[in-house]
């Protein structure tokens, strides 16, 4: 909503400065989110008249102008405009005048005197460039100050209006509103009615009543349609930002703007027959004023004539019907439609026009006969002609039921004090009307006023208050209760410091917060990435080997168009924007959710991945340069379950090397996947060396444990080691499940400690060293029973697995 | 006998030139050894006669022990070198750096959220969350704002289907907590959340936390006190300046925008505040009825304040951050700068 400040001080003129009242403004709920000045300041120019003007004698492009400034001899001034010629008032700058980029001195021009300029919109600073003079009406006063005579000294507010405040989307309703905020008086232009002086009239029926509570119109006739527009409304309407068109069309904008009423003027020679007010059937189109035709749905309210649609109800008119120059006659109408019926038909249309912008918010429906009558005043003095008797049409009005606002609840909201007189001045404030209920008992007062309070004959317990026909936000109690706040100020309410009682949070040691895996991950020389949630369809085939991932149905730009279902993809992007960056080495991790579609909805795991590019450690002395590799992130991730022991077993995965790719598994439950990234990715996205990457579901990896105590054995341990010669092709898992599944009972440890490839071995085959630990919780393990236990995992490993032993 | 004087000098002078204590052993046979010079002082005491034998025995015995003495310090002198010169071979440059791994950090959105919770966690709120993809239900219906209302059309929804949007706020995790929670309650809920809307100053996702407090003596005054104690916390500015404005979300009434004085050019005006020396940093108010009555909470017992508030903003304030999309570019080289 954008306005002049003239016309609103016209309404309601506060003693504040144009800064204090922007303030007062923003302050009370309507954000002024820009308040500029109309004109730059400048000084000493006026309106000037050209007398008579001759070619300057040395310059082609000169003229010599005699120009009248109303008083005194006329000045002689060299003007350079191509649209200068004598009897053109035009805007003249004195001597000594300051204009926004140039001050104005007596000066020589090719050798001619010249005592002021003729001055262009640009040189004013009211345009950005301009050709040629600003050429003035002709019935300018000669000699008044341009500042005056364009009111330049005028500034532009800019409110941002939250959806609530319909009510003052309107230059009116912002009075009210000021006058309710600063306590000025409301000086608002008289309602007139303007008989019928013709007796035309057409027949409307509304059809749908609860859409259309309200429906006036009447007949205009013999308009000068070319007539032009004062200037007077066409500054208002440009400071409003709007541009005038023609009388008829800007009248309307006028009105719009004054007191908040969409209006719409049919061409009466293309209306056959009565108006209806009615839904759309199935199959009708309309040509909208905009050229654009739109399908109508059955949901639709339209105006129609017997013949056709006429106008989309509330939204926008038809081109069929539209006033046009040459139109004599107009059928105006100003209705009231109703909030649900409006909403969301213009954005189905990919329309928002000024109407269906007020309409789904709401119109004063007790202005829709004021607002024809002030349009049908306005037109009647600007194009002349005759106006019919107005047709009303009337269901039942949109309910304003009084509500309860209760002293005490009003406190208790806002914990502050207000007392019933505060409140029933801030109400009449705010023009409401309303009534009191009350009792006998103080008891309703609010606490803090219970104890001062003298002894009365009755109390003040609430008001019943009915909300006035434009406001469409108050509906229960807590609307008024913000009301009061806005209006008692909400810088007037005091910060307090919060009561309650005092309970510790509970705090389960067993489980731990996602910040303990994030710093986990960076004690590990991994940096933090946050990615969107919405990625390239090719990365989710690629990466996830997903061909049907979930799509949005309005993805901001396609390379951002489905949802992710894995992690991978954001970081692989990564890695290549920062090696494009001269970045060698990448770790990265990123937390967040990925989302699948399942049988029983949406699916949205919250999982952690890294990615690991580049040497495993950072450059520096005395350690040897070496790629980081699988088992690298292996023990990440191993890291990452501490102190729980993940199984990690061969499996493929459409983005990972498929030799070196891994399932991780946890107690039965699958958790996610390590792997190094495919060659054909690694070319595709044409990175130097493929990273590794892993991805887990967090939800796991949040669980933990409460430590429990167990005895300390009394005994020592004993070592025995077994090293085996086994094909490359058996996993380490494997010889350890199959020890596991014959653990003799005095082995507490079992682990691989040494791999060995080369010399002494044949080639496709490899030379495992494991590590056993014997404990006996009763006494000293005897030889005897070491050997047995070592024999027996031998023998395991022999006969199963067709290891040889080493010696 | 005078032979005991010169044995015991010459000793001792034959010990000091030593420096290697094998040649200090060999230096020790020679007058301590089976011939020994001294050994052989010993040696003829047998042919003396009594009377001088015991005088003389008395003389050597004193004179070995003074040559034991001799032989011992030169001995500790001789550790005490090698010690020494061991040291100073191991002698390490201290100012090479140390190896291993470096460190890595995180964003500095996690960052910012971590902070936010540690100050919301320290009066009592815990911490929920919430589905992402979140139906039409409790993204917008259960918080008052009805299909076809004009509020929707400020939140530039992406959809997913008919029925499920991505979250345009954390706002439904207040109506999931209610609906699984009993008041009193005081909970915080970060989280991702997502509009359609992508400039200089917007990006398709970004961060929220919500904020509730719901219980039976909770007021506007109270909530006011909250976040000024928070801003004033989060940017560790007593003297941070605070305003509240009224203004319109479905789910709260009264609400609220609040605003703090601009951090960067404290108040005077500058380009982060569009030199209205105001930051507008949070949406605010007492929780609505409607939503209270969707989760079957009596709100004539119950009161309840929430607010939500933009953590990449909270961040950029924080930390001077000049471009918001930074934050999503993944570039090692602003990201490492929060470490």
């Amino acid at each position: 909503m954008k306005f002049s400040e003239n016309w609103l001080r016209a309404y309601v003129n506060p003693d504040l400065d144009s800064d204090r009242l922007a303030h007062a403004l923003t302050m009370a709920g309507l954000e002024v989110e820009a308040l500029e000045s109309v004109a730059p300041p400048f000084d000493k120019v006026v309106v000037g008249e050209v007398l008579s003007l001759e070619k300057h004698p040395d310059a082609d492009r000169l003229n010599v102008c005699r120009v009248n400034i109303g008083a005194g001899e006329p000045l002689q001034i060299v003007c350079g405009a191509a649209n200068v010629c004598a009897g053109a008032k035009v805007p003249c700058a004195l001597v000594g005048a300051q204009l926004p980029k140039m001050a104005i001195k007596q000066a020589k021009v090719r050798g001619v005197e010249s005592s002021g300029m003729l001055c262009s919109e640009s040189e004013l600073g009211l345009a950005d460039e301009s050709s040629g003079l600003l050429l003035l009406p002709s019935d300018a006063t000669v000699g008044q100050s341009i500042r005056d005579y364009l009111g330049l000294d005028d500034k532009l507010y800019t409110l941002k209006l939250t959806p609530n405040r319909s009510d003052c989307l309107s230059v009116t309703g912002v009075a009210r509103e000021v006058a309710a905020v600063t306590g000025a008086a409301l000086n608002l232009p008289n309602a007139v009615v303007v008989p019928a002086s013709i007796p035309d009239r057409i027949a409307v029926a509304v059809d749908e009543p609860a859409a259309c509570p309200r429906y006036c119109g009447r007949v205009l006739k013999g308009l000068n349609a070319a007539a032009t527009t004062p200037e007077w409304m066409a500054r208002r309407l440009k400071r409003s930002g709007l541009r005038p068109i023609s009388a008829v069309v800007d009248v309307t904008n006028y009105v719009l703007l004054e007191l908040g009423q969409p209006l719409h003027a049919f061409d009466m020679a293309k209306i056959q027959g009565g108006i209806s007010v009615r839904f759309a059937r199935s199959g009708e189109q309309l040509e909208l004023l905009n050229q654009q035709t739109a399908a109508l749905d059955s949901d639709m309210l339209v105006i129609s004539d017997a013949a056709q649609v006429l106008a989309l109800a509330g939204v926008m008119g038809g081109q069929a019907s539209a006033v046009s120059d040459t139109t004599v006659d107009i059928f105006l109408e100003s209705a009231f439609f109703s909030p649900d019926t409006i909403a969301g038909k213009a954005r189905r249309l990919t329309l928002s026009t000024d109407s269906s912008y007020r309409f789904e918010r709401g119109v004063d429906f007790a202005a829709t006969r004021s607002a024809l009558e002030r349009a049908t005043q306005l037109l009647l003095e600007i194009c002349g002609g005759a106006a019919g008797e107005i047709t009303e049409v009337t269901a039942e009005w949109p309910q304003r039921a009084p509500i309860r606002l209760r002293v005490a609840r009003v406190s208790k909201v806002l914990g502050i004090v207000l007392s019933a007189a505060q409140i029933a001045a801030l109400l009449s404030r705010l023009q409401f009307n309303y009534s009191e209920d009350v009792s006998l008992s103080p008891n309703s007062l609010p606490e803090g006023e219970r104890d001062e309070v003298s002894l009365r004959e009755f109390y003040i317990t609430a008001f019943q208050v009915t909300p006035p026909s434009y406001r469409f936000d108050l509906a229960i109690e807590a609307d008024l209760i913000e009301e009061m706040a806005r209006l008692y100020g909400y810088d007037n309410i005091p910060a307090l410091p919060p009561r309650g009682s005092l309970n510790m949070l509970a705090q389960s040691e067993a489980a731990r917060g996602r910040d303990a895996l994030q710093a986990l991950l960076t004690a590990r020389d991994y940096q933090e990435v946050i990615n969107y949630s919405f990625v390239d369809a090719a990365w989710e085939r690629d990466i996830a080997g997903n061909d049907s991932p979930l799509p949005l149905k309005n993805p901001i730009a396609s390379q951002m168009g489905v949802m992710r279902s894995t992690l991978f993809g954001g970081l692989i992007d990564n890695l290549s924007f920062n090696l494009n960056r001269k970045q060698e080495r990448v770790r990265l991790f990123e937390t967040g959710c990925c989302f699948y579609r399942s049988a029983e909805g949406f699916n949205q795991p919250e999982r952690i991945a890294g990615l690991c590019y580049g040497n495993a450690k950072p450059e520096q002395w005395g350690e040897a340069v070496r790629a980081a590799d699988f088992y690298d992130a292996k023990a990440d991730v191993e890291a990452l379950f501490w102190p729980a022991v993940p199984r990690f077993e061969a499996a493929p995965h459409p983005a990972l090397h498929p030799g070196q790719a891994a399932k991780v598994w946890l107690e039965g439950e699958f958790l996610g996947w390590i792997g190094t990234l495919h060659p054909k990715w690694q070319q595709k996205y044409e990175l130097p060396a493929a990273p590794v990457l892993f991805e887990l579901d967090i939800a796991a990896l949040l669980r933990g444990r409460v430590p429990a105590f167990a005895e300390i054995a009394k005994f020592q341990a004993v070592r025995r080691d077994i090293a085996v010669v086994v094909d490359e092709g058996v996993s380490v898992q494997a010889l350890l499940d199959g020890m596991s599944e014959h653990l003799p009972s005095v082995v507490s440890e079992l682990a691989l400690f040494d791999v060995y490839r080369g010399k002494g071995i044949d080639l496709g085959k490899k030379s495992l060293a494991f590590r056993v630990l014997m404990q006996d919780t009763r006494q000293t393990l005897t030889d005897e029973e070491v050997d047995a236990a070592t024999a027996q995992l031998a023998e395991v490993l022999t006969s199963r697995f067709g290891a040889k032993l080493r010696n | 006998m005078l032979n005991l004087d010169d044995i015991l000098k010459e000793a001792q002078a034959a010990f000091a030139g030593i420096d290697n204590p094998d040649e200090l052993e060999q230096a020790k046979a020679r007058y301590l050894g089976k011939s020994g010079a001294l050994t052989e002082q010993l040696k003829q005491l047998g042919k003396m006669p009594p009377e001088e034998r015991r005088e003389a025995g008395a003389r050597i015995n004193q004179a070995k022990d003074l040559l034991e003495q001799a032989l011992k310090d030169r001995r500790e002198a001789i550790q005490e070198r090698l010690l020494q010169s061991k040291l100073a071979q191991e002698a390490l440059d201290v100012t090479l750096p140390g190896r291993g791994l470096g460190m890595g950090g995180l964003h500095p959105v996690t960052r910012t959220l971590q902070r936010i919770e540690a100050l919301f966690r320290s009066i009592g709120f815990s911490v929920a969350e919430g589905p992402e993809i979140e139906s039409d239900f409790y993204n917008f219906t259960a918080l008052n704002i009805p299909e076809n209302h004009p509020a929707r059309a400020m939140h530039d929804t992406f959809y997913v289907d008919d029925q499920h949007v991505l979250r345009t706020h954390t706002s439904p995790v207040q109506v999931h907590h209610m609906q699984n929670h009993q008041p009193p309650l005081k909970v915080i809920a970060p989280g991702r959340v997502y509009r359609c809307d992508s400039d200089v100053t917007h990006t398709p996702m970004f961060h929220q936390v919500e904020g509730l407090w719901v219980d039976e003596q909770v007021n506007f005054a109270e909530l006011k006190g909250v976040l000024a104690d928070f801003m004033q916390r989060f940017f560790e500015r007593d003297d941070l300046k605070v305003r509240f404005r009224p203004s319109f979300f479905p789910f709260t009434e009264p609400s609220a925008e609040m605003d703090i004085g601009c951090v960067m050019c404290g108040g005077t005006g500058c380009r982060v505040c569009s030199h209205t020396g105001w930051l507008e940093v949070l949406g605010c108010g007492m929780v609505h009825p409607n939503v209270l009555g969707h989760v079957n909470v009596d709100s004539e017992k119950y009161l309840g304040f929430a607010f939500g508030l933009g953590v990449e903003r909270l961040a950029m304030l924080r930390y001077g951050v000049n471009d918001l999309r930074l934050f999503f570019e993944s570039d090692l080289r602003f990201l490492k700068q929060f470490n």
